[in-house]
């Protein structure tokens, strides 16, 4: 197929081939960013939380006064696990994707000089990183002497044996072994006795300064803080019964205090809950993304239509002098291409500069450049299904059109 | 004329009508996603109180240690949250027109009926010009005076939905309610009052936006029972029993000025009020910052960037749906070069050319309007089933219901202007030639 004569026709329809141009071009910039943002979305969506999220809910409950938590805590861990089909319950400070309990900096000394990060600890009574189902790589589980009564007013015990994160010890000490390493944060110390696969933060910000695993578990005894948040486990089958009838059985329980209703549920719907708006998003931009490839490709096929239309007299005295319709429709797809792809390269420079424009307005990182070519196939594959229907009719034009008037 | 053109924009639809349709089509879903995102942002983005906010000011302070300071770069880390002790000072200097501190608690309402569950409401703790300063509208009753703050007086005003659920929206002055297990007088109780944004609430630990606080007390009082703010942030070890003295912050201030060119003035205050906090030893870093409500709301970023992100994502589309557009369009319009070449050889000017064709795309405008208006109403539909505070709160008002018939107007002509110009410079004489 020779370009040269495809270039020379084209020259005498500069607009209508700028417009198409310019229509892939627009495409190809939004297309890229749009399915970008999609994938961004995306992997924040599957946060891995590291607890078994089918069989744990929580129940929290507020409002209740300060000196009675002995008393509260007795009453739910007794009345919560008398429930038929409830495997174990416990007292934790906050579970993945429920209220946040406690986000602090710390250090990697006791003076406060060295910064470490900022984390997110969890506390929780003797059996709690077992029930969490939180999967042990290193060092060892709390033992039961490692669980120690928190003071009135106190956040932690003075002095801590605790768990964290992977995630959370290739940030602190990269490439060294973390386990008997200690940090501080304001007058606590902690010392690490184990490494756990993963466990994510309770409600991660993408834009927040702590990684989405950053995690401390502190093992306490039940009292003081520990109160008011009942971590319970089930098979994944009781979870939904058990959880209608343990939010039930709070105003038995105790009937002077609140049900926090929005919070008390299984970790799934928590899950689902804090995702809801990226999902929304998301479907919004698929829903973008389906539409402009629409408007794109009706765009294309109506320039074509009419293109062919204008041509049929040319049409006919090529194949009049002995064109056969496979060169016809060539003729006309290697043209689609041409145009596709000098949109395409448009296209790719202003995809680049939306990207730097929305890195600069918005937590947006920089596009991946293999979503270009991806992007480029694409649309020269939409380029190609646009422009068969009227190629086809183009081919299917008589050579007698060339020897009639008119 | 115009009459006539109407009548062949019509005849030329009915002649292609697949292409009529799609540059409709697409028109349409572009305008339809614009204004369902623009609709969003306004409501976002609007004055919450617009008769005054220009004359509303809040104060930002920096109690931070020296460590990590760097002049002139670092600004308050807290936004307007600033330590019980300075909104106390700021208060009694009296330097504004009006001037309330504010933090943000849960309290826990006891109905007084047997045998229903205590419940948990947003409440503010406040001092007594929060209600005039903000202009909050009384249905019964009013406000407390400054003497109910000083006295830690058991005082409360509900909001209108609280009076409904807790009195069956009867006149409630001087009926007792029991919050966080202590009786309070109820002295007023407000109409529907929501500002959105819920610009008091930004940094104080409340939602931004959504039915507004149902509980209002005395800053003093309520926390001489306890209840605790939402937001505390200490920057050094604190004993939180004693907020008050702790080093922490967690209430904010607004003042009401006379005119907001007092502003300057104001600042030369608050400056002056920190460097003698300085030369106390209390504070080490001099930068304050006292912006107005809209500034404020700009300096905190309240408008989520993914409202921000989708408009500009349904601009972009509209775009491509305009070059579409004017692609659709000039395919006809060279389509019918026989057409405008009879017209001109009848002694059509090429400025009738021009506005037959402008007609045309202007059609093509008002019927994109029409069913973007239906896109837009599908989209806010969708938006107010999500779980956005802000979710219910979108609607097309009659600004935006004009703005969408401009918008797609604009939009037409502007994809119509090339095709247009492009039929009134066609030749008549090779257009009548039978070729």
């Amino acid at each position: 197929m020779q370009i040269q004569p495809i270039l020379a026709a084209l020259k005498h329809h500069k607009l209508a081939t700028f417009l198409i141009a310019m229509e892939i071009a627009l495409a190809c910039a939004v297309l890229c960013n749009a399915v970008f943002l999609i994938a961004t979305r995306m992997s924040a969506m599957n946060l891995h939380s590291g607890v078994d999220e089918d069989s744990l809910g929580a129940i929290v409950v507020t409002g209740f006064d300060p000196r009675q938590v002995n008393d509260l805590n007795a009453r739910m861990l007794a009345g919560l696990g008398a429930i038929p089909g409830v495997e174990s319950v416990h007292a934790i400070s906050s579970v993945p994707f429920g209220p946040q309990w406690g986000v602090s900096g710390m250090t990697l000394d006791q003076a406060g000089k060295q910064p470490g990060a900022v984390v997110e600890f969890y506390l929780g009574d003797p059996g709690t990183p077992k029930a969490l189902g939180l999967k042990l790589v290193a060092g060892h589980m709390p033992a039961a002497d490692d669980y120690q009564p928190l003071q009135d007013h106190e956040f932690f015990p003075p002095s801590s044996r605790v768990l964290i994160t992977r995630a959370l010890a290739e940030k602190l000490w990269p490439g060294e072994n973390p386990l008997g390493k200690q940090f501080w944060s304001a007058k606590w110390q902690f010392r690490v006795i184990g490494v756990v696969a993963n466990l994510s933060v309770s409600q991660y910000t993408e834009n927040g300064e702590h990684g989405a695993e950053w995690c401390v578990f502190v093992p306490v005894q039940a009292g003081g803080q520990l109160a008011g948040t009942y971590l319970i486990r089930a098979k994944p089958r009781d979870l939904e019964r058990v959880m209608t009838r343990a939010r039930a059985a709070v105003a038995r329980i105790a009937p002077d205090v609140v049900l926090d209703h929005a919070n008390s549920h299984t970790i799934s719907f928590l899950r689902a809950r804090f995702f809801q708006t990226d999902r929304a998003m998301t479907g919004l931009l698929v829903g973008v993304i389906v539409a402009l490839l629409g408007v794109t490709a009706f765009g294309i096929v109506g320039l074509a239509s009419f293109w062919v239309a204008q041509r049929r007299k040319q049409i006919g005295i090529r194949r009049a002098l002995g064109a056969t319709r496979a060169d016809i429709l060539r003729y006309f797809q290697t043209e689609n291409f041409l145009i596709v792809t000098f949109g395409i390269v448009l296209g790719i420079v202003l995809a680049i500069g939306i990207n730097l424009a929305l890195m600069k307005w918005f937590e947006v990182s920089r596009l991946p450049l293999w979503y270009l070519p991806v992007g480029a196939v694409v649309l020269w594959l939409l380029g190609q299904l646009a422009v068969l229907a009227p190629a086809l009719r183009a081919a299917a034009v008589p050579p007698v059109v060339a020897t009639r008037s008119v | 004329m115009f009459g006539y053109y109407l009548d062949l924009a019509i005849r030329s639809f009915k002649r292609n009508r697949v292409l009529t349709a799609l540059m409709v089509l697409a028109l349409g879903l572009g305008i339809g996603a614009s204004i369902t995102t623009l609709t969003v942002l306004k409501l976002l983005s609007g004055d919450p109180l617009p008769q005054k906010s220009a004359r509303l000011f809040t104060a930002e302070i920096d109690p931070l240690p020296a460590q990590g300071y760097v002049p002139g770069q670092t600004k308050p880390p807290w936004g307007n949250l600033m330590p019980y002790t300075d909104a106390m000072n700021l208060l009694r200097a009296h330097r504004a027109e009006r001037q309330a501190a504010m933090a943000l608690t849960q309290a826990k309402v006891t109905p007084a009926r047997a045998g229903e569950h205590p419940f948990f409401s947003d409440a503010v703790m406040t001092t007594a010009d929060f209600f005039a300063m903000f202009d909050a509208p009384f249905e019964y009753g009013s406000g407390w005076n400054a003497q109910s703050d000083d006295d830690s007086a058991r005082v409360a005003v509900i909001a209108g939905f609280l009076n409904d659920k807790l009195f069956g929206g009867k006149n409630s002055v001087g009926q007792v309610i029991r919050i966080n297990d202590h009786d309070y007088r109820v002295v007023g109780v407000l109409k529907d009052w929501s500002p959105q944004p819920r610009f008091y609430a930004v940094d104080l630990g409340g939602r931004s936006y959504g039915n507004g606080d149902a509980v209002f007390l005395p800053l003093k009082s309520a926390r001489a029972d306890d209840m605790d703010p939402q937001n505390v942030s200490c920057w050094q070890t604190a004993d939180i029993q004693h907020l008050e003295t702790a080093p922490c912050v967690f209430v904010s201030v607004w003042v009401e000025l006379k005119h907001a060119s007092d502003a300057a003035a104001y600042q030369t205050f608050l400056s002056n009020y920190v460097q003698q906090q300085i030369s106390l030893g209390r504070f080490q870093r001099p930068e304050v910052v006292f912006p107005n409500l809209m500034k404020f709301l700009a300096l905190e970023q309240v408008v989520p960037d993914d409202a921000r992100l989708q408009t500009n994502l349904a601009f972009g589309f509209l775009l491509i749906c305009i070059v579409n557009t004017v692609g659709l369009l000039l395919a006809k319009c060279l389509r019918r070069s026989r057409e405008i070449g009879v017209r001109r050889a009848l002694g059509a000017t090429r400025r009738a050319i021009f506005a037959q064709f402008m007609v045309e795309s202007g059609m093509v405008g008002i019927a994109g309007g029409v069913l973007g208006l239906v896109f837009a109403e599908l989209g806010l539909w969708a938006i107010r089933h999500q779980p956005a505070q802000y979710a219910h709160l979108a609607h097309l008002d009659v600004s935006m219901f004009f703005a969408t018939f401009v918008i797609a107007l604009i939009a037409s002509l502007i994809a119509g202007l090339l095709p247009a110009w492009r039929a009134c410079v066609v030749a008549p004489a090779p257009q009548l030639k039978s070729v």
